[in-house]
């Protein structure tokens, strides 16, 4: 089986943002990266499968050289070859272009992915690329199983869960709690070093849609104290003073 | 031309946030001259659909062919497609959802059209079209411009208030859809779906109760489900409660879990790691009660209490019970 795990390079859950260059871009001063959590979940169960069925993992990722640290990573948890787009993406629809034509020269059978970036949020590529591959994509899922040329898929639906049973190919959009987070060992970041990183220059397309401006939400006001034993009073300020209730 | 609005079912009525993204498509449509146009996909009645005219829109074009009563992304995006097609809308709006995104995906890609996901305000339209979303989990926002002919916006909850006792009388036209269904799009068979019907959904409610690691485990949840009761709220709990199956997956709210917006976020035992609070950071109202006066939730909240969560819990039920 040939897998692709596409990784996206963030900004660590905890990092402090802030914005540059009259906030048109953000500031990468000391704010450490991280493969997106979603997407280290895709890569783990993509290891996993690939030990079961003895097939191929590559991981492609969307960005500049700064993420080959990150890369690297992915090489040392199991991958078995990395491709890196030379790009600066800011649109879902450019970076799944840039999937989509990869996937159309390899003829892969399982494209796992993060259900979203946590940078951008926007939680849409995997769509993109599924239809732009005229296959069938599925997020967010929680639980994989291949079997014969198909897939069973457990997703997290409104309040509840599905399970899927579709034939491969395949884009899927992971989440926890599909595979334990990997951390590699000592063999595989040695052997990271020697597997192949290719690095390819992108699709050009036209801009769909550009950032233009940053900002931070506005502060919020102090919080107002109820003393423990008042805690009933709550109730009549939520619907009076906050009017939420 | 029209602005094209997806509407989602519940149980044949269009959900809440779908009737905030049809007044949200009304006010484009009337920002750019055009009519607002509404798509239903699945079963339900005329007089469900009618109520999408007091919000706004002028026609509701229902898809109904028994193979769309089941959720199907993949087909729901190609009747969207078709719809806009044959509407000649250049603006498509949806709800943020699992399903709102993964249709919005699809038919970008059928469409050619540039998307963005996340919107939290109406679109600024002069000369250009720039929208503003949410990014970093909402620790920030991005002004976009959208370049693309077709443009399809996916918006968050709450980004636009509606009140049911100030719409319209007016009501919609309903025009029966009938799109082209194509095999490729029913290869998937569904073995099994598991719903709890009686639970709220996290992202529609409108009042969550949640829990984290100070509720001390599984068996000490009662007293936040009376609150939740009484309130008639949602409830849902941290990361490390989920972890440690105190509750189901699917109640797990945080940035690796559901992304919530309701108007009151009442947390009970959270200490409020940064994780959690970018799943949370749009409600309008948060409520902390924590033992620790330290905790980090507070700096968030709207309202606070420090004390014992299951001293307080009770209090709040039974003033919950008097309002």
């Amino acid at each position: 089986m040939k897998i692709l795990v596409c990784i996206s390079n963030v900004p660590d859950t905890t990092a402090k943002i802030t914005f540059t260059d009259n906030d048109t871009r953000l500031n990468k001063n000391g704010v450490q990266y991280i493969i997106g959590p979603y997407d280290d979940y895709a890569l783990a169960r993509g290891v996993e499968l690939k030990e079961q069925s003895g097939g191929t993992l590559t991981v492609l990722h969307v960005g500049e050289a700064d993420a080959d640290p990150q890369i690297r990573k992915a090489l040392a948890i199991g991958a078995d070859d990395a491709i890196r787009i030379n790009a600066d993406p800011l649109d879902s629809y450019f970076v799944a272009v840039q999937i989509a034509h990869v996937a159309q020269q390899n003829n892969y059978d399982l494209i796992l992915m993060g259900r979203e970036s946590i940078d951008y949020n926007s939680g849409v590529v995997h769509g993109l690329v599924g239809e732009m591959l005229g296959i069938a994509s599925y997020s967010p899922v929680m639980k994989l199983d291949i079997e014969g040329g198909s897939a069973t898929i457990s997703r997290e639906i409104d309040g509840g869960k599905e399970i899927l049973k579709a034939p491969l190919p395949l884009v899927l959009g992971c989440q926890e709690p599909i595979a334990e987070w990997k951390i590699p060992n000592m063999r595989g970041i040695m052997t990271a070093r020697t597997k192949p990183l290719n690095v390819v220059e992108p699709v050009s397309l036209d801009e769909m849609t550009v950032p233009e401006k940053y900002f931070l939400p506005a502060p919020k006001g102090a919080c107002k104290m109820i003393p423990a034993a008042e805690a009933g009073t709550l109730i009549r300020l939520l619907r009076t003073e906050a009017k939420v209730l | 031309m029209s602005v094209l609005i997806y509407v989602e079912l519940d149980n044949g009525s269009i959900k809440k946030t779908s009737l905030e993204a049809v007044a949200y498509g009304a006010k484009v449509a009337e920002n750019t001259g055009d009519k607002a146009v509404v798509l239903a996909i699945g079963q339900a009645a005329s007089s469900e659909l009618e109520i999408a005219g007091k919000y706004g829109a002028s026609k509701v074009l229902h898809a109904s062919d028994e193979k769309l009563s089941h959720e199907n992304s993949l087909a729901y995006a190609d009747v969207l497609a078709q719809a806009a097609g044959q509407e000649g809308s250049k603006i498509i709006i949806l709800s943020k959802s699992g399903l709102g995104d993964a249709m919005a995906a699809r038919a970008a890609a059928k469409l050619k059209a540039g998307v963005v996901s996340g919107v939290t305000a109406l679109p600024e339209i002069n000369g250009s079209f720039k929208v503003t979303r949410g990014i970093f989990t909402g620790k920030a926002f991005a002004t976009t411009e959208m370049k693309s002919d077709i443009k399809i916006l996916v918006v968050k909850k709450n980004v636009i208030e509606i009140d049911e006792n100030d719409v319209a009388s007016a009501s919609a036209v309903i025009e029966t859809f009938s799109p082209q269904l194509r095999d490729a799009d029913f290869q998937a068979s569904v073995v099994n779906v598991e719903k709890a019907s009686s639970e709220l959904s996290l992202t529609e409610a409108q009042v969550i109760v949640s829990g984290g690691r100070g509720m001390k485990g599984p068996e000490h949840w009662q007293p936040l489900l009376d609150l939740a009761r009484a309130l008639g709220a949602a409830t849902g709990c941290s990361k490390p409660v989920s972890d440690l199956d105190w509750r189901p997956h699917h109640e797990h709210i945080g940035q690796t879990g559901i992304k919530v917006a309701p108007n009151l976020y009442i947390a009970c035992g959270i200490s409020g790691a940064i994780q959690h609070l970018a799943g949370v950071n749009g409600s309008k109202c948060i409520v902390v009660i924590n033992k620790d006066p330290e905790a980090p939730f507070f700096k968030a909240a709207d309202y606070g209490i420090v004390g014992d969560v299951f001293e307080i819990l009770p209090k709040l039920t039974e003033a919950a019970k008097n309002m």
